[in-house]
């Protein structure tokens, strides 16, 4: 038996032939804020375990990143809006079942975190750095005086926003693709491990930077693991979402997939950082910028195929 | 009070007649509708059998549109109807994604727009443009709590099937079959 779908009256270049509303804003965010999440959570982590000085550059440097990240994410979410100046009704409704209004208030708390977190090390970039103003060095004080309740916030609300970013599509039970909640976990470990990655490259310490290594090889694994569970668990599901896996397996993302994401983004820094840690000197460049590629090329490509994954009727 | 749709396969002919009054009612811009009409072919000649459906949105109970908007624009009006409030709607698109029927598009003025059941038209007591127009008469619209509207009374006598329910929408839009 064939079928032919034929759709009339409908020429809609957003919806046919396949889903086409995001582009590249989406992903864009999506790393830069999941990478923003990993960088703050990995400084918050080693910060209350008092292990400051161990890890220097995590704590005081890496975080400089993140404001930078959050607010670039921030252009990219408001450039993809379509009705732009009405972007504050995010702002007056608090809508707990939409993971979005959940983001927004997330990035409302966090951004200004990440801004206080390097404004009270600015002193390791500018030694000589003054406030100049008398309100500013009070702020400073009082900030520093509540370090670690800064640091609990900013580790609890970089968890959420890492989840949040995966959570985000996992929504949408419209698109298989996405609806697996295995995304909230993989973009957060992601993130994370393009944060690890952040440090490994601005490090100038060589203890730190093996931690480090250590750190993103143990990521990476989760990673893996948790990409082979995610196809599993679509293999095993409904028509759709084998029809979606499927687009991995054989389909039109495969080679990009496979090629971008797991060899080029997990399994050649992982051998590279094993390396590393053994007796062989590789550049600690490259397998950071390995990693921070495949974490970029995992959103693009997940945005992309959740889009052409759809039901059948 | 609960707004439904019944669209019967056997009758529609795909004229698209229906497609156009809306576009018209509504002032739907260039290149955009609120509905559509779908053909479904099946079996390779001379055994054929075909399908034809106006489809347009479901005006879910279970509306995946509503609960993904960050500002609630996406809202449920008065007998269930889905709506968006221009004011509120930011553009964001989370809303066309999170829909499986396809049913919803941005508009060029930046918000996000769909099927309204014509609810202007219903509150003064007519049919929505697409039911009134249709030549084969094929769409039934009224209130599924009242056991007397045209839409009780049809869904009691045929057959019928929604689409997509496994996506646990409850669609409101049925197709006669």
């Amino acid at each position: 038996m064939e079928e032919e779908l034929i759709v009339s009256g409908r020429m809609n270049h957003f919806i046919d032939p396949q889903l086409n509303i995001w582009h590249w804003e989406i992903p864009l965010y999506l790393f830069l804020g999941g990478m923003a999440a990993g960088i703050l959570c990995i400084a918050a982590v080693y910060y209350i375990r008092g292990r400051e000085n161990d890890y220097r550059t995590a704590v005081r440097i890496t975080p400089f990143l993140a404001p930078v990240l959050l607010v670039i994410g921030l252009v990219a979410l408001f450039a993809d809006l379509r009705h732009k100046l009405y972007f504050w009704q995010l702002y007056t409704n608090i809508r707990l079942q939409s993971p979005m209004s959940w983001g927004a208030w997330t990035l409302m708390v966090i951004t200004p975190v990440s801004f206080v977190w390097s404004a009270l090390h600015i002193r390791d970039i500018f030694p000589r750095w003054n406030w100049k103003f008398k309100w500013l060095i009070m702020l400073e004080d009082f900030f520093n005086k509540f370090k670690k309740p800064l640091a609990w916030v900013m580790l609890i609300y970089g968890i959420i926003l890492g989840i949040y970013t995966g959570i985000l599509l996992s929504a949408f039970n419209a698109r298989p693709l996405w609806n697996t909640s295995i995304l909230g976990p993989l973009f957060l470990t992601s993130g994370l491990s393009a944060g690890a990655a952040a440090t490994l490259i601005l490090s100038k310490n060589k203890e730190e930077r093996k931690q480090f290594a250590r750190i993103d090889l143990v990521l990476i694994g989760i990673e893996l693991f948790l990409i082979t569970h995610m196809f599993m668990g679509f293999l095993a599901s409904t028509q759709v979402q084998i029809e979606a896996v499927n687009m991995f397996l054989g389909g039109p993302f495969t080679m990009s997939f496979w090629i971008f994401v797991v060899i080029l983004g997990m399994v050649i820094p992982a051998v590279l950082e094993m390396m590393e840690l053994g007796k062989f000197h590789i550049p600690a460049i490259v397998p950071a910028i390995l990693v921070i590629f495949g974490s970029l090329m995992l959103r693009f490509i997940i945005v992309n195929a959740g889009q052409v994954s759809r039901w059948l009727y | 009070m609960r707004y439904a749709m019944a669209v019967d396969t056997k009758k529609c002919v795909g004229c698209s007649d229906c497609v156009v009054a809306c576009q018209t009612e509504n002032n739907v811009p260039i290149g955009f509708c609120r509905d559509w009409v779908v053909e479904v072919m099946n079996g390779t000649y001379p055994q054929l059998e075909i399908e034809i459906r106006s489809e347009r949105c479901n005006h879910c109970v279970n509306a995946p549109c509503v609960r993904c908007c960050p500002t609630g624009a996406s809202h449920f009006a008065e007998g269930g109807i889905v709506l968006v409030e221009k004011n509120k709607c930011i553009g964001c698109g989370a809303c066309i994604a999170s829909c499986p029927y396809d049913a919803r598009y941005p508009h060029p003025n930046g918000y996000v727009d769909k099927c309204t059941f014509c609810i202007h038209r219903i509150k003064t007591g007519m049919e929505p443009a697409c039911a009134a127009v249709c030549p084969t008469k094929c769409i039934y619209f009224g209130d599924l709590d009242d056991p007397n509207s045209k839409v009780s009374s049809v869904l009691k006598k045929r057959k019928y099937k929604t689409l997509i329910q496994e996506a646990g929408t409850k669609p409101q839009l049925y197709f006669l079959i």
